[in-house]
């Protein structure tokens, strides 16, 4: 009876991981429930991308969103905490690979970037698809820095925001 | 910022990885939280999260092979507390990271749900 996963029950959505797979990587995952052209065209047509990228229960707004989906071509994402217009904060860099429906490559320019490359892959299999997206850095201390100073994933303001979730833990005892 | 740099441990893979799968799950996570209002005692935990005495355990077995809690037997009952080791900057901050791309994917996930609608 120990086998029963007691503690899991059915998932109501598909869920997403994220690991250090290595000293210059960061790998994050989930499945979608649709074909790998629909996620696809989610993640290459701006009007359908700002829906996404900066997700309110987040607390973030998107300011500009600006995606020239082909090789070569550039993006640029703006985005700010809350409604704090005085610190925005941009992502931009240029497309390097551009495979419909199965593989898109971009490189991250601003500094804080740390010069990480993104791959995401979309893998359909019985009408869902598994995403994985894959930055890879430069260096193992590209990747401390960028975890250091909160930087990827455009979270400026890290460390309250890790002492929101050490409070989340319940961890106001114990771990200082 | 930068001061947490020097502030930073070298983690061995393994005490993340022990880490990592500790927090995965609701449940250890909820035990955590339950200890780090107060110490409790298996028994407690099974019945405030309505498993057995023989799952609860596994669970804080998981969590004390992690370090992330203790726990001490007096007399029949072993009581459990909130461990040595702090969540990592490093396993904060890539759980942080995971939470954000998780509230973008339940985002995509409903601009999928429309596109599928329309074909």
């Amino acid at each position: 009876m120990d086998a029963r996963r007691e503690s899991e029950p059915t998932p109501m959505k598909n869920r997403t991981t994220a690991e250090r797979k290595s000293e210059r990587e960061l790998v994050v995952t989930r499945t979608f429930n649709g074909p790998a052209r629909i996620v696809f065209e989610a993640w290459t047509k701006p009007e359908l991308l700002k829906r996404w990228w900066a997700p309110k229960s987040f607390g973030l707004s998107l300011i500009s969103c600006e995606a020239d989906v082909r090789v070569g071509g550039s993006y640029r994402l703006v985005f700010m905490f809350g409604n704090d217009a005085s610190k925005p904060m941009e992502f931009f860099g240029r497309y390097i690979e551009v495979t419909p429906h199965s593989r898109l490559v971009w490189t991250n320019d601003e500094g804080e970037g740390g010069g990480a490359v993104t791959t995401v892959t979309f893998e359909e299999k019985d009408g869902k698809t598994l995403l994985v997206m894959h930055d890879l850095y430069p260096s193992k201390e590209a990747l401390d820095a960028a975890i250091a100073s909160g930087s990827t994933g455009g979270m400026g303001e890290t460390f309250e925001q890790l002492d929101e979730l050490l409070v989340t833990l319940g961890a106001s005892v114990g771990w200082s | 910022m930068r001061y947490i740099l020097n502030h930073m441990v070298q983690y061995s893979k393994a005490r993340l990885d022990a880490s990592f799968g500790a927090l995965s799950d609701a449940t250890r996570r909820g035990v955590l939280e339950q200890l780090g209002r107060a110490d409790a005692s298996i028994t407690d935990l099974a019945e405030k999260f309505h498993m057995t005495l023989t799952g609860m355990k596994k669970h804080v077995g998981v969590l004390e092979q992690a370090g992330l809690v203790t726990t001490e037997k007096v007399g029949r009952v072993r009581t459990c507390k909130l461990g040595p080791r702090r969540l990592s900057e490093e396993a904060a901050w890539i759980e942080r990271y995971r939470q954000l791309w998780d509230s973008r994917f339940d985002e995509l996930d409903k601009v999928v749900e429309e596109l599928k609608q329309k074909e």
